[in-house]
């Protein structure tokens, strides 16, 4: 795979952005239309076969200064200003049939979801070579063999045949490889990552990661990695980029911005993690006891939850952990009855829940409140803010008017949210804010117990930090009992009095915090410990090579 | 939300819609002659006593038009009403009910679906009597097919969505899950559907007028009045082809205004945007 450098090259740096400025036009509500201003003053400098890494929030325009090194602009998004220089040439000077050159040549692209970034109707390899053959980089026999030594590169299984197969039939950690590999297919001097590892588990995450980093070594070409999570970055690039707002906050060596970040803003995204959290003892009575609950999909075709048993104790967090399909999720439902489970039994507080949703009086609903990933589905997009708190008032408490809206302001406050809100749509809400309006929603039928599928996995570190902190807060008010469902180890850290890790159905390490989080660990929980991204140089060879087993979405 | 906010196309098919809303609505004071009253010569051309000429039997065409649009309109409306409400409601309570309710109610539909549209009014109408209540009556039912696989279709997508199991956890009933989780996220493309099955009940009024089993004359309705007039047309009379231009000057104005509310339906940000 080495490279010749006889392709025209220039010398100078490969990509020269100079004051980039990006606009768009939004339509806020009750107000005209106006302009503004996504990415301000950008300006970077890339050498070839060096990794930048660009890091910032959602909206601090990464993805969109990523794209613009293609000449893109997503969704009504204009460049307005400032240079793109890439190979030396001005790529804004371009006619449309120059950027089309550029584009899957010069410059590819790795999209966050390779499983929506794939078209499913078409064959891996068709879609990998694509690019290749379109630009007349190669035949297609070569572009072939030059995808297969990629996906053998990648440690892809079988990477002789793995290109027969249609995207559904991989697994998202392998797509997302494919996905690289299609991008390094048509020899480009750059790919623009947009998140690449954001969509996978941890122990998913750190194989790509490490395939990535590996195939950039081996090829010698340039990368822009764009990601929130800092860790993450520090494994690949050489220097990077923090943006907020769309403004340049810090640009130095990897080594400088997680050691001695100068910026204040630097320094919030460094330490993002840390949550003090005192363990408690469990109590004498559970809140919700589980026991020995088998479930399965499909008139127990598959069994998804293998006698499973777990308890809550009240105003307590239990943590349940592990990989996707791990049956984290269907445990929720089987306690909230939406998956009746086959066998075992679901107590809360003495006494025995139905196994059904149907057969389960009002009370016991009201006591057992959900809060999900996705907080832009869990919404109804058609209500506004009041109508979705002020439902469950109505509904378990029979509250109207003047009392209801009360009530609602009330709930607002206490998520700090201010008043504006009530009248808004979801659609006019920030991730973080709509996650708050689910958490208001939930708290607002006085449950006993709320089960967090996620909350805040979807979410920006510093965002998800403050929903963290705002359920502690409430659990300390409300004295209301989590069953906190997630695969990211540092917030189990930051909020659990109990952890349950789960592995293929089971429940394989149960405990107090402080009992589970201590060695000596089953493979499992180690690989999990492991996987979590740690702001260090040189962390993810370590972990690679410490680890025992290998994840099961590999 | 200003009138300035309105698009030109939206405006004018508001503008045309109107006029023939109100052409219907007051029909017997804006219509220069009664409606089956002759006051010409047979095929009279254009004048200034009567605008738009006279028909086969020398009625003023213009009055016969305004008080057409009376029928026409009318009986398109109830009769989209009905397959609207019929089919809206039926269909998401398949979708969201399930079950043997889903599996009968298709299958029904199936069933329906399988004879053609006219084929199967015109048997129904041949046996019973021709009232404005029956013709209302079975363009809606058959009508209220298409909108029932529409409707389901869309709903059993929405059915899936967390927000909807969100309300079923809150111990939510069928009909509030219906109404207001379903119907609001489910207007867009019954808006978009109603808009053209506003116009086929307009046109299939017209096939079945045009038959002779739809409107009964003395009777004003356009579909009817093309029968009337169409041997004119071998003559050069081009009588026939006023009221064929105004079912296609309604079915255009209609559509021009359903495609806005659909735009503006679509908006999640409640079209304040």
């Amino acid at each position: 795979m080495a490279r010749t450098p006889t392709k025209g090259r220039k010398d100078g740096p490969l990509l020269d952005i100079r004051n980039l400025r990006i606009e768009a036009t939004v339509y806020p509500p009750g107000e005209q239309p106006r302009n503004v201003v996504l990415v301000d003053d950008v300006s970077l400098k890339l050498e070839r076969g060096k990794v930048l890494g660009l890091i910032g929030e959602s909206g601090a325009g990464k993805s969109t200064i990523g794209l613009s090194s293609m000449g893109f602009g997503r969704g009504g998004v204009r460049i307005t200003g400032g240079e793109i220089l890439l190979n030396g040439r001005d790529i804004r000077k371009g006619n449309t049939g120059d950027v089309r050159r550029l584009r899957g040549k010069e410059v590819c692209y790795v999209a966050q979801s390779a499983a929506a970034a794939f078209n499913p109707a078409h064959k891996l390899m068709d879609q990998v070579v694509e690019a290749s053959v379109e630009h007349r980089v190669s035949s297609r026999a070569e572009a072939e063999k030059r995808a297969v030594e990629f996906f053998r590169k990648l440690s892809l299984p079988s990477p002789e045949t793995i290109g027969d197969r249609y995207p559904h039939q991989v697994s998202g950690g392998q797509l997302q490889r494919v996905m690289t590999a299609m991008a390094l297919c048509s020899e480009p001097d750059l790919i623009v990552f947009d998140e690449p590892t954001t969509a996978l588990d941890v122990t998913t995450q750190i194989d790509v990661l490490a395939a990535i980093k590996e195939a950039i070594r081996d090829t010698h070409v340039a990368a822009l990695y764009i990601t929130h999570d800092l860790a993450v970055v520090a494994q690949v690039s050489d220097e990077i980029m923090v943006l907020r707002h769309g403004k340049l906050v810090e640009w130095g060596g990897t080594q400088q911005i997680i050691k001695e970040p100068r910026q204040e803003y630097t320094n919030a995204l460094v330490s993002v993690h840390h949550i003090e959290h005192q363990e408690h003892a469990p109590g004498n009575k559970p809140l919700l006891s589980v026991k020995n609950v088998t479930a399965s999909y499909g008139n127990s075709a598959i069994k998804v939850l293998k006698d499973v048993s777990v308890d809550i104790y009240p105003g307590q967090t239990l943590a349940v952990v592990g990989e996707s399909g791990s049956g984290k999720s269907t445990l929720a439902r089987a306690i909230t009855g939406l998956l009746p489970p086959e066998s075992g039994s679901v107590a809360f507080e003495d006494r025995t829940l139905a196994n059904r949703l149907a057969d389960r009086p009002r009370a016991d609903l009201r006591e057992l409140q959900m809060i999900y990933q996705m907080a832009d589905v869990a919404m109804n997009p058609r209500q506004t803010v009041a109508t979705i708190i002020g439902r469950p008032l109505e509904f378990y408490f029979k509250m109207r008017g003047r009392e209801r809206d009360q009530r609602v302001a009330e709930l607002l406050e206490k998520i700090e949210m201010g008043k504006g809100f009530a009248d808004r749509y979801p659609a006019e809400l920030s991730g973080g804010q709509k996650q708050r309006v689910c958490i208001a929603r939930a708290l607002a039928a006085k449950p006993k117990l709320i089960i967090c599928d996620e909350v805040t996995s979807a979410l920006d570190p510093l965002v998800a930090n403050g929903i963290l902190k705002l359920l502690l807060g409430l659990q300390k008010e409300e004295d209301v009992a989590y069953l906190f469902i997630t695969h990211d180890l540092a917030t189990v850290k930051s909020i659990a009095d109990s952890i349950a890790v789960m592995y293929r159905g089971e429940v394989v390490r149960y405990g107090p915090k402080s009992q589970v989080l201590s060695p000596p660990f089953d493979d499992y929980t180690d690989l999990l410990l492991r996987s979590v991204p740690e702001m260090e140089i040189g962390w993810l060879e370590k972990a690679i090579q410490g680890r025992k087993m290998v994840g099961a979405g590999n | 939300m200003s009138f300035r906010s309105i698009p030109i196309g939206a405006a004018i098919g508001l503008l045309l819609t109107f006029l023939f809303l109100a052409a219907a609505i007051f029909a017997p004071w804006l219509a220069p002659f009664g409606k089956a009253q002759i006051v010409g010569d047979v095929w009279a051309p254009m004048s200034s006593t009567h605008w738009l000429g006279t028909d086969n039997i020398g009625r003023d065409l213009l009055s016969r038009i305004i008080f057409g649009a009376r029928t026409t309109i009318f009986i398109a409306v109830l009769a989209t009403m009905l397959s609207f409400t019929l089919g809206a409601v039926l269909g998401f309570t398949a979708a969201v009910v399930g079950g043997w309710f889903d599996m009968v109610m298709s299958r029904l539909v199936d069933l329906l679906m399988a004879i053609p549209t006219l084929i199967f009014g015109l048997v129904v109408l041949s046996v019973l009597p021709t009232t404005i209540v029956t013709l209302i009556l079975v363009m809606g039912i058959l009508d209220s097919t298409r909108v029932y696989r529409l409707a389901r279709a869309v709903a059993v997508d929405i059915n899936v969505m967390d927000f909807v199991e969100a309300a079923r956890l809150r111990g939510e009933g069928t009909v509030w899950v219906i109404f207001r989780e379903i119907l609001p996220n489910a207007l867009s493309p019954l808006i978009s559907e109603l808009g053209l099955r506003f116009i086929y009940a307009v046109l299939f009024l017209s096939a079945l007028s045009f038959l002779g089993l739809g409107v009964q004359p003395p009777e004003a309705d356009w579909g009817g009045m093309v029968k009337e007039n169409k041997d004119g047309i071998v003559f050069g009379i081009g009588a026939a082809l006023i009221p064929a231009a105004a079912i296609a000057a309604l079915a255009i104005s209609v559509n021009l205004v359903a495609d806005w509310v659909l735009n503006r339906t679509t908006s999640l940000k409640g079209g304040r945007g």
